[in-house]
């Protein structure tokens, strides 16, 4: 059974038909086509698919779509503004927190949140932020380097 | 000669690093960090079928009947298909080809594909798996390699009547004399449990089946496209021309997708049959039985020593438990054997190697595979015997270096050897000498230190498929707007080697990056590729783009003296720009030079290629290759760690690792390949390892199998020594697989250090310390007992 779902993605409103059993992943990937938030397993295990809802990290797999009615939710597609990269993407891309990439749009949401509530957050802050964030690739060791950096960089201007 | 006037270029400096040396960022590093880089679940197939595989729920069992009649009925199903679907057993090595990518009758697992179906939606397909009935015959079952080479049990192949796929046996130099001529003899067993990839993408295919050409296009997660390729031809019998295989962005492999895997072919038969576009998106818990991880391994180590402590003698059995079919298992058994040598000098090796068949899902290559295991067993005996006759474990393994270049006595070429650097710094660097034996219990919590030693080779120097082509092939294409197009079929799994090959393009070339594109791995458009393992690609590919470069270079420095109307002697390459060493004020923009070269002749293509010697395939006994290379990796570590006393609980606080990777392309690069490898190898060391429970795996999801977060990860500090091989691309060898098998050991030492016990089974749980540091034998339960695999 379908019904309309309206709210925001990436600072736009929508209006949708959406089963009401769907997930926000997968209206996220299949009706708007924003593949940028991954699945990367069964269920809550691996912060693959973290996307913000009202700036929160959630995990779109875990989340019915129609419980986020009328809630503002952000994807990896929406942080880059007039195509510039924002200082989290830019310090992921410069410092080398993302190989294969898989995880890295999760993890730069999860980090997202993060500096949003806290701009220059320690070592042990960012671990206790991104520690539902499995990453194979990296080690971790720079993506840790890369959220401080993104710490450390001023914002661009809008 | 009518030669335009020439126009002035000022060269700025260059605004991005470049090429070898820099620490570049990734060529497609952008996308990864927007979003936009599509992998293969993500590729727009409007209208695509829904793929789903149904697997067998019995682990050994005689396959008498696939009734699919009730499913076909059901509406909105497109296809379904069973064993019968194809005949020809695929594998990747061609003399052990035993796998069929639907069960033909017999299972050999829980999670082995019986049928398939293509629906027009995920509902559909489930209801329609609900309908196929099994009828079987069940077997008795073998979840370890002891119980599947008892006297008495069936084999799961009939080819293999004692379930051993593979028994090596070998001996270089006199191991008895050597024995004979040591002080101390050793012989300890070590136990390393089942790992697995957990590659943060799951797997995935497209397929699309043009039914009125007969033509077929794979897209999928594969490190080899071509061996995916050759599989579709042979299992769907089809001529390899009517194939297309694309790799899309792919998240990691670590071995993993080394091998055509069965739900890569099972989507190409379901979109012939259903002839049309299928989508097939394994779960996380598929993508566990699929395995092909590190076996569960039983090393019995033994080795001679002098009391200066230099090594006389080793001896080694290994048998592991390979999983249901043959796949990469006898590579996997050889190389065991063969990289005892390579790393240290010992006089004389003895090895016996059985690679045994059991029901569960099939083991196969893993970073750096078949060595991690046997390494943790070489460096934690060559501690114990350092400790025992009062020598400093640093110092044992000085003892035993290698001079480069040599052949080792199984007739393998080390060409550099960093490897004295590398202990120097971690010496250093962690402060050993101070530190190690030294550090103070704090409250409950015991602190230690631990090194070890490691290697891998730089691409095995004989390919799985000897058909005589070069080992790499790049194809550079130059056109009317001078831009250089690098075409490739070497896999970017994400460790970064299209960045790697543009920086050598763009250091042979002197151009900007801008003006390079690299694309990669869509088989109707880039050359073969002999793929992504065995740490092959900057190696060799590095060497191919590198003549590929230099020959595109010879034609637009003949054109650029054309242009200048000096000789070619007189050009002096600038890269962006050319001019006459006689009047460097005259410059010509790199846009002017080709348009010259384009002259006459229209669009260039140019390539290199890369061949290793026959002198480099490793010795003449039987399975010789395995372990060939023309450079390997040297790395040392040494890890801190603290032990909760009371819980058992290990954290790694700290790892100084060094890599002789021979030159960095990309030191940054290299950085990330060593962390990811050092950290891979702690999570076999710590907390990884699949679970079977009467086959069952207990341990298929991210959860129950245990990478460590980033909460348990420690910093990893790397250091790269530079041995500048003699024939890498610029001195450069691989660096992410060599670094991984000495973290175990390494571990375990620190283990040792900080609590007084050494464990010589993996992995180090807080349980199995609890229990060693309380020395009460935990009486397991059998569910336990079963669920740690074999005791």
């Amino acid at each position: 059974m379908k019904s309309i779902l309206r709210l925001a993605v990436n600072g736009k409103p929508r209006e949708d038909a959406v089963a009401e059993n769907a997930l926000l992943i997968d209206y996220l990937r299949d009706v708007l086509g924003l593949t940028g938030t991954k699945q990367g397993c069964d269920g809550g295990e691996c912060g693959a698919c973290t996307v913000l809802v009202d700036g929160k990290p959630r995990l779109a797999c875990s989340t019915l779509a129609h419980s986020v009615v009328g809630r503002e939710i952000e994807t990896i597609e929406g942080l880059s503004r007039a195509g510039n990269l924002s200082r989290l993407q830019r310090a992921f891309h410069e410092h080398l927190g993302s190989q294969c990439g898989f995880c890295t749009p999760g993890m730069i949401m999860a980090a997202e949140a993060l500096l949003r509530s806290n701009p220059h957050p320690g070592r042990d802050q960012i671990k206790a932020a991104l520690a539902g964030n499995l990453c194979r690739c990296t080690g971790y060791v720079k993506i840790i380097e890369s959220v401080e950096a993104a710490s450390r960089a001023v914002e661009q201007a809008a | 000669m009518n030669a335009p006037e020439h126009k002035v270029v000022t060269l700025k400096p260059a605004s991005e690093p470049r090429g070898v040396g820099a620490r570049m960022p990734f060529v497609d590093g952008i996308e990864k960090v927007t979003g936009t880089a599509r992998y293969t679940a993500d590729l727009p197939a409007g209208g695509a079928l829904f793929g789903k595989i149904l697997r067998s729920p019995y682990a050994h069992a005689e396959l008498l009947e696939v009734d699919i009649s009730e499913a076909l009925a059901l509406p909105g199903v497109r296809a379904v298909i069973t064993g019968d679907e194809c005949d020809m057993p695929y594998g990747v090595i061609p003399i052990a080809q035993n796998e069929f990518p639907l069960a033909r009758d017999r299972v050999r697992y829980i999670g082995d594909p019986v049928a398939a179906v293509a629906a027009i939606d995920e509902v559909t397909a489930d209801a329609a798996l609900a309908l196929i009935r099994l009828r079987v015959r069940e077997l008795p079952a073998y979840f370890s390699a002891a119980e599947a080479r008892q006297p008495n049990a069936v084999p799961l192949h009939d080819n293999k009547a004692d379930n051993i796929e593979r028994a090596v046996h070998n001996e270089f130099g006199d191991t008895a004399a050597g024995f004979a001529a040591a002080d101390l003899v050793r012989e300890d067993n070590y136990q390393c449990a089942e790992v697995h990839h957990a590659m943060m993408e799951p797997n995935a295919a497209l397929a699309t089946y043009d039914a009125e050409r007969g033509h077929l296009t794979l897209w999928s997660v594969t490190q080899v496209p071509y061996y995916v390729h050759l599989t579709l031809a042979r299992c769907l019998k089809m001529e390899a021309a009517h194939i297309r295989v694309i790799k899309p962005f792919v998240g990691g492999g670590f071995g993993h997708r080394t091998e055509a895997l069965n739900f890569e072919v099972v989507c190409a038969m379901l979109a012939r049959a259903a002839r049309g576009t299928v989508r097939l998106l394994m779960s996380r818990e598929e993508s566990f039985l699929a395995h092909r991880g590190r076996p569960e391994s039983h090393i019995r180590m033994k080795l001679g020593m002098t009391r200066e402590g230099r090594l006389t003698a080793c001896e080694a059995e290994v048998v592991q438990r390979g999983g249901a079919y043959g796949g990469y298992g006898l590579v996997t058994i050889l190389y065991s054997g063969a990289l005892l040598n390579g790393l240290y000098d010992i006089p004389a090796v003895k090895y016996d190697g059985y690679r045994v068949y059991s029901n569960t899902p099939a083991c196969g290559a893993m970073r750096g595979h078949g060595t991690v295991n046997i390494r943790f067993a070489l460096e934690s005996l060559l501690d114990s015997m350092a400790a025992e006759l009062g020598l400093d474990p640093i110092e044992v393994r000085r003892r035993n270096l290698l001079q480069a270049p040599t052949d080792t006595i199984n007739g393998l070429k080390v060409m550099s050897y960093g490897l004295p650097e590398c202990l120097d710094w971690v010496e250093a660097a962690s402060g050993w000498q101070a530190r190690k034996g030294k550090l103070d219990r704090v409250g409950n919590i015991g602190r230690g230190l631990g090194m070890a030693c490691s290697h891998f080779v730089s691409g095995s120097a004989k390919p799985v498929h000897w058909s005589g082509e070069p080992h790499a092939v790049i194809i550079l294409k130059l056109d009317f707007d001078a831009s250089v197009t690098i075409l490739t079929g070497a896999s970017d799994i994400g460790q970064g080697s299209s960045t790697i090959i543009t920086q050598v393009v763009a250091e042979v070339l002197g151009i900007d990056y801008s003006r390079i594109r690299i694309i990669a791995n869509d088989s109707a458009i880039t050359p073969k590729d002999n793929g992504s393992y065995s740490s092959r690609v900057t190696f060799m590919v590095g060497n191919a783009a590198a003549n590929a470069a230099e020959n595109l270079k010879r034609i637009l420095v003949a054109a650029a003296a054309k242009r200048l109307a000096v000789t070619e002697a007189e050009v002096d390459w600038l890269g962006e720009a050319a001019s006459s060493l006689s009047n460097p004020d005259k410059q010509i923009s790199f846009a002017d030079v080709a348009e010259e070269a384009l002259v006459a002749t229209g669009t260039l293509t140019v390539k290199g290629t890369f061949t290793c010697p026959p002198e480099f395939q490793g010795g003449k006994q039987r399975g010789g290759a395995v372990g060939s290379t023309m450079g390997f990796s040297y790395a040392a570590q040494a890890v801190e760690v603290s032990v909760d006393l009371d819980l058992g609980k290990v954290t790694v606080e700290k790892v100084w690792a060094a890599i002789d990777c021979g030159f960095a392309i990309n030191p940054m690069s290299v950085e990330g390949q060593v962390q990811g490898a050092i950290w891979m190898g702690m999570g076999q060391a710590i907390s990884e390892e699949t679970v079977y429970e009467n086959g069952h795996h207990m341990a298929a999801n991210m959860l129950d199998y245990r990478v460590p977060t980033i909460v348990e990860s420690p910093d990893i500090e790397v250091h790269i020594v530079e041995s500048i091989d003699p024939n890498g691309p610029f001195g450069a060898k691989e660096a992410s697989e060599g670094p991984l098998s000495g973290f175990m050991s390494a571990l375990a030492a620190a283990v040792e250090d900080a609590t007084g016990q050494r464990f010589r089974a993996l992995p180090i749980t807080p349980v199995h310390v609890f229990d060693a540091l309380n020395k009460k034998p935990r009486v397991a339960k059998p569910q336990a007992e079963s669920a740690q695999g074999a005791a």
